[in-house]
């Protein structure tokens, strides 16, 4: 399935559903690494993210990463329970910026 | 006291009968082992369980590169042997010159194959069970098997490639440093020159020959892979059982192949 | 999940030659449980374990994994299922020859064609998970023998499986690094909904990481119940285990004679 990317103000969000298991997140990091490779600041909604494995997860370090090497805005909106409970297991809700929605992440930007 | 007797024999053969059923049982497993790792060589790409190709080439090297300066040394004796012999025993009939023939057919259809076989079976054979035997206690193959990966296919059939590649290779170059062996005795002894050793050689020796050392050598090389992959899945009880299995390993595959070289031999030359 | 549980053992019953080794053993574990094995050694329960992961057919009786027959389902069938299940045996079972975020990363390679890259952080993570980050470089000879069971573990739910099956989590290990090894048990089960099932003669890491226990003696199954279940059964060998008593058994004279003597 391929993860439709929208634009707005400033950033390039991508939007991942349902469930982003080994089947899907290889499309989720084509995605999120082409809206980088583009130039754009790219943030990624979870919120319709019923169930994410680790290779989604994967795929979300590897576009931070990303977007670090080529100084680019990166981070997570809209983060479910069942997300969340995933990254915290690695540590990772440690490491990504993430906020409730597009308007607190602009709010947090300044 | 007939009755004690009876049981005597009947134990006798009780015991005769289980070594038998477990030696055909044995060779079951290898015959077994063989076909499975063939087919996942030639069908794991389909299956897309493909065999490593790395790992295959990890053990050529192995097999291969790591063993030619015994198999030189080794075979450089034997063509020297073969030479002191030869002319001895041609001296009696003053046919000296001759050997030049006899020590390029026996080598090419017997002692290239047969040395490089049991060098290499001693050399990676023992190597082989050892490895698979520490994996077996280690219970590395239970948790191979549990993830879903075939041993066979990832440990075996790489194994196999590599033998069956390798060793006529080998032979190949044990035929040529016996060879030579044979030239450099017989140009001290006889006087014979290289060139002129070479030429003869060349002009006895046809294709048949080398071919037939060279299946055989392919035998060899089932049967060292197997006997050593198969004596490792087989082991029990911790380190002492690798031990065992290893030189096991070793025994059995050097009498494997020097009966099959026999029959080999009967049925190629006869 | 549903009403079916994810494992469901019916009447195993299991023979080494002429032994009995399991003899009519019943017992399921529902989803998102820590369901833990107990017995003494010979009980059966390494026996049971290897039923579970589908490395020894018994003599009789089936095995459901997430609602599969393993006794009876297509090679096929069984290779899809491994995908979902992760184990981490007794003593590790690292492969020697590759390095530690290898050996994690080996199920993704063989079983996804997921992108090197996304691999190598899959496998970092869990490594991180087990508190190794930093450790794949290295080689298992080089790891302890907790960081091994750790590592094992990553390999384990590297996958992210359903269904993970650890043999003897604590033994053989210092009581903070075996706390440490609880404490993620409970850690997967509680963020990842894994179904877990621990084989162990530990008594204090049953009783802590357990929401069921089922005891084994002598390759039947005594009791399955939770921890305060078996705390209060009155059964004798159960409390033996529970009070590390030996096992005393009955001596029967002639056959004991005959033991000693050899005739």
């Amino acid at each position: 399935m391929a993860y439709p990317t929208k634009s707005q103000d400033g950033y390039d969000i991508v939007v991942l559903s349902d469930d982003v298991d080994l089947s899907c997140s290889p499309e989720a990091r084509k995605a999120i690494l082409a809206s980088l490779a583009s130039g754009n600041h790219t943030l990624v909604d979870l919120s319709a993210v019923t169930y994410i494995d680790s290779s989604g997860v994967a795929s979300l370090v590897e576009g931070f990463q990303t977007a670090k090497k080529s100084d680019l805005r990166f981070g997570l909106i809209g983060v479910s329970e069942a997300a969340m409970s995933v990254l915290e297991l690695a540590r990772l809700d440690k490491v990504f910026p993430i906020h409730s929605d597009l308007a607190a992440r602009l709010k947090a930007d300044g | 006291m007939a009755e004690p007797q009876q049981i005597w024999f009947l134990t006798a053969l009780e015991g005769v009968g289980r070594r038998v059923v477990e030696q055909v049982e044995e060779f079951g497993y290898y015959l077994a082992l063989t076909v499975e790792s063939v087919y996942w060589i030639v069908f794991g790409v389909a299956r897309r369980q493909p065999v490593r190709i790395s790992a295959s080439f990890q053990h050529m090297v192995e097999i291969g590169l790591a063993g030619l300066p015994i198999v030189f040394v080794l075979s450089f004796s034997i063509g020297v042997m073969l030479a002191i012999q030869g002319i001895h025993t041609l001296k009696q009939f003053g046919a000296e010159t001759q050997v030049v023939l006899g020590i390029a057919l026996s080598v090419t259809r017997e002692f290239g194959p047969l040395i490089t076989g049991i060098l290499v079976a001693g050399r990676s054979g023992s190597a082989l069970a050892a490895r698979i035997g520490t994996m077996t206690v280690n219970q590395e193959i239970d948790a191979l098997r549990v993830m879903g990966i075939n041993p066979v296919r990832y440990l075996v059939s790489p194994v196999l490639l590599a033998m069956l590649i390798m060793l006529p290779l080998v032979t190949l170059f044990a035929d040529f440093a016996a060879m030579f062996g044979g030239a450099v005795f017989c140009k001290l002894e006889l006087g014979i020159s290289y060139a002129a050793y070479w030429d003869q050689s060349t002009k006895f020796i046809v294709a048949d020959d080398v071919l037939q050392g060279l299946t055989k050598s392919m035998v060899f090389a089932v049967i060292i892979a197997l006997v050593g992959v198969a004596n490792g899945f087989m082991v029990s009880g911790g380190a002492d059982g690798v031990g065992k299995s290893t030189t096991r390993a070793v025994v059995l595959a050097i009498s494997y192949i020097v009966m099959a070289d026999m029959l080999f031999t009967y049925f190629l030359t006869l | 999940m549903t009403n079916t549980p994810a494992i469901e053992v019916n009447n195993l019953v299991t023979h080494y030659g002429p032994r009995l080794i399991l003899d009519g053993v019943d017992f399921s574990v529902d989803y998102g449980e820590v369901m833990v094995i107990m017995g003494g050694s010979g009980s059966g329960k390494s026996t049971l374990l290897r039923h579970l992961l589908g490395l020894h057919t018994p003599t009789h009786g089936c095995i459901k994994l997430l609602g599969h027959d393993i006794t009876s389902c297509s090679a096929d069938e069984l290779q899809d299922l491994r995908r979902n299940m992760g184990v981490s045996f007794q003593g590790g079972a690292l492969l020697s020859s590759m390095s530690v975020a290898e050996n994690v990363m080996l199920p993704l390679r063989e079983h996804t064609t997921l992108d090197e890259q996304t691999m190598g952080i899959m496998a970092r993570m869990k490594l991180e998970v087990v508190n190794l980050g930093g450790f794949g470089d290295l080689n298992p000879s080089q790891l302890s023998g907790g960081m091994i069971k750790r590592a094992a573990l990553a390999r384990a739910i590297v996958t992210d499986p359903k269904l993970l099956f650890f043999d003897e989590p604590s033994a053989g290990l210092d009581p903070v690094v075996a706390a440490e090894l609880d404490e993620l048990i409970l850690k997967l089960r509680d963020t990842m909904k894994m179904t877990i099932v621990v084989v162990t003669h530990e008594l204090d890491s049953a009783f802590k990481i357990a929401d069921r226990i089922t005891v084994l003696d002598h390759g039947k199954i005594l009791l399955t119940g939770r921890v305060e279940d078996v705390r209060a059964s009155d059964n004798e060998r159960i409390q033996d285990l529970l009070n590390r008593r030996p096992r005393e058994e009955e001596i029967d004279a002639d056959d004991y004679l005959r033991r000693l003597t050899g005739g």
